[in-house]
């Protein structure tokens, strides 16, 4: 979204017009004394094309299921959040017409990491060229698939970067929480196959977050900084009510003391653009879907606007 | 001689049995509306929709929206602090003028204190104190910390209506012969409404200050009697689709409703995307609600609404 400032000589006329080099994107202007913004007027019906680049940013997504859940949780998802990723793919030990992948893995806890291992290694043989971002997701996840878009607009696909909630613990660069989701690169996918495949890397834990981000460090993989321009969190590995709830200043409890970044408890906490939260399923899940993409205050004017630049006008003429 | 009595005295306890039972059927008014006939609205107020928004000029609806302006009388106790306190934190600053009237007072919070222990009587005293004072402000809402309101929604609703008529909206019920608003999610009243309301709180007879000793009424329902009087009927506020737009229920037990009467499509089955008002959520889920409704979204989404309202002054969580 630009601003330009058309200086017209001989009659001390400055013109301000709002652009886009987007194809699909117009753009609105809007005045308010001085300060003039441009922003993205997409209509209601989703733009998924919106960035603030030119390239792609495809997104492929994976939940790790099972059988048992498929009902209860998965559908759900189906219904809602996943019909936002490019692509969508559900991972289970057992082939249906859900549809669900088979991989050659047992349900079970102990098995998280080789059902993470077997997905990766699948999506790498079958769907590499779909998608430039791959994300992983449990079967009670919640996503904003819009929001994950536009933090990945401004990295770059072939370089070997993956983001999430970062945790501190176990690995010296950290890993990213599972819960909570994670994205890979297309870089990264392929040096995380690499590993497994030259025995770089290898299941030496059940623990998958854990163990997945130690592969990330040996293949020279770098976590990103998914918190919002203003510092906040948009990754959550638990509902919003472990966050958003105001508290006394107190030292960290228990489901914040993995956290790399200074955590903020109160609205501080998290991002207006929140990625993801976690152990949410049935009905917290529509209720989330709800609250994201319907009900809203009309005519809200949001405060936080990142898109927004400040210009001093004199005359002024909007397109 | 002995039978003979004995049939004599079956028969008359049979009859004062009868007799009694008839007296007691007869005096016994349930006040229990049934939940089919809550739902058959004669009366309804929509909320303007995009095509009659946009017959406004841009000065028009500028004039509108500068005019719609929004009194919340929050009645409080003590005896909820948590909720009235969530209330002032949240919500409520989204009011044009926000005053909290309690039941009594309590170092822990400011309110006006009433010095009024009869839920009716000190509704009245509220709403008489409100209208008193209601200034430039021409729509008041009337709620319980225990109630969460998005009053954009309520403002949107209200845009293109006259304060100058009588109007008296919110969840409508239906007890008996009466409708009435409910008073867990929000009454909404205009000036016109409350005027005539304030009247008629002078005339002892149609609306006595103190509820009959016998069959109390709640506040809701004598409400409703006492402005139907005036010529105030309830009516159900709406969207532009006729969906209703105050709750009782929480987002949750209104999604899990949903669940099971509209399986394959939850969210659009469920509830408005303007809603104003749900009821019986806790603190913490209010605190929540006000990222929820405020903050959260996806990007690059815009719904070209035809207004616009600002953030308020000074807050953090919105």
């Amino acid at each position: 979204m630009d601003l330009f400032l058309i200086l017209n000589p001989g009659t001390l006329l400055i013109t301000v017009k709002c652009c886009s080099d987007q194809p699909k994107v117009r753009c609105k202007m809007t005045m308010q004394s001085i300060l003039i913004t441009c922003s993205p007027f997409s209509p209601v019906e989703h733009n998924s094309q919106l960035g603030n680049s030119s390239r792609t940013t495809r997104i492929l997504c994976w939940i790790m299921t099972g059988p048992k859940n498929l009902e209860s949780r998965t559908k759900h998802i189906r219904e809602t959040w996943a019909k936002r990723c490019n692509k969508v793919l559900y991972m289970s030990s057992v082939e249906t017409d859900f549809p669900t992948v088979k991989l050659n893995v047992s349900e079970g806890r102990e098995n998280l990491y080789w059902k993470t291992i077997r997905a990766f290694q699948y999506i790498h043989q079958h769907h590499l060229d779909e998608a430039d971002w791959f994300v992983k997701a449990d079967d009670d996840t919640f996503m904003v698939i819009e929001n994950l878009r536009y933090t990945l607009s401004s990295l770059d696909p072939e370089k070997p970067f993956y983001l999430g909630r970062r945790f501190t613990p176990f690995i010296r660069q950290g890993y990213m929480s599972g819960g909570a989701g994670y994205v890979l690169s297309k870089e990264a996918l392929r040096r995380f196959v690499k590993g497994f495949d030259s025995g770089n890397c290898t299941h030496f834990s059940t623990l998958e977050d854990m163990a997945l981000g130690k592969c990330m460090e040996t293949m020279k993989v770098e976590p990103a900084d998914s918190r919002d321009v203003k510092g906040r969190q948009t990754f959550h590995p638990y509902p919003p009510d472990h966050y958003l709830v105001r508290q006394p200043p107190r030292p960290r409890p228990w489901y914040l003391l993995y956290d790399h970044y200074a955590p903020v408890e109160g609205p501080g906490c998290c991002s207006d653009f929140v990625i993801s939260f976690h152990y949410i399923y049935g009905v917290q899940l529509y209720v989330l879907e709800y609250l994201t993409y319907h009900l809203r205050p009309y005519g809200y004017k949001y405060r936080f606007n990142p898109d927004e630049r400040i210009i001093l006008k004199t005359t002024t003429e909007s397109t | 001689m002995l039978s003979e009595g004995g049939y004599f005295m079956k028969g008359m306890a049979m009859g004062g049995i009868f007799c009694l039972l008839l007296s007691l059927l007869g005096s016994f008014r349930p006040g229990v509306e049934s939940d089919t006939d809550s739902h058959h609205h004669h009366h309804h107020v929509q909320a303007s929709g995009r095509d009659e928004l946009r017959r406004f000029s841009d000065t028009e609806m500028q004039k509108l929206r500068n005019q719609v302006q929004v009194s919340c009388i929050i009645m409080v106790q003590p005896k909820i602090l948590a909720y009235w306190a969530t209330a002032l934190d949240t919500w409520s600053k989204h009011c044009d003028k926000a005053v909290f009237y309690t039941s009594e007072s309590t170092k822990a919070l400011e309110a006006h204190d009433l010095n009024e222990k009869d839920d009716w009587t000190r509704l009245r005293k509220a709403l008489k104190h409100a209208y008193d004072n209601a200034g430039e402000l021409r729509w008041f809402f009337v709620a319980q910390p225990t109630t969460f309101a998005i009053i954009e929604n309520l403002k949107y609703l209200v845009l293109a209506k006259d304060p100058n008529e009588p109007f008296y909206l919110g969840n409508a019920m239906k007890s008996g012969e009466l409708e009435f608003v409910s008073y867990d999610s929000g009454i909404v009243l205009s000036y016109e409404a409350l005027k005539r309301l304030v009247r008629v709180f002078q005339d002892e007879d149609k609306c006595p200050e103190r509820g009959h000793a016998l069959w109390k009424l709640s506040e809701d329902k004598q409400l409703a009697t006492c402005l139907k009087y005036t010529g105030v009927f309830a009516e159900n506020g709406e969207d532009s689709h006729g969906k209703g737009l105050f709750n009782s229920k929480s987002v949750e037990r209104l999604m899990a409703d949903s669940m099971q009467a509209n399986p394959n499509d939850v969210v659009a089955g469920c509830c408005s995307d303007v809603a104003v008002t749900f009821n019986g959520m806790s603190p913490n889920q209010m605190q929540v609600m006000m990222f929820g409704v405020y903050r959260l979204r996806p990007y690059g989404h815009d719904f070209h609404d035809l207004l616009e309202f600002k953030a308020p002054e000074g807050s953090d969580n919105d």
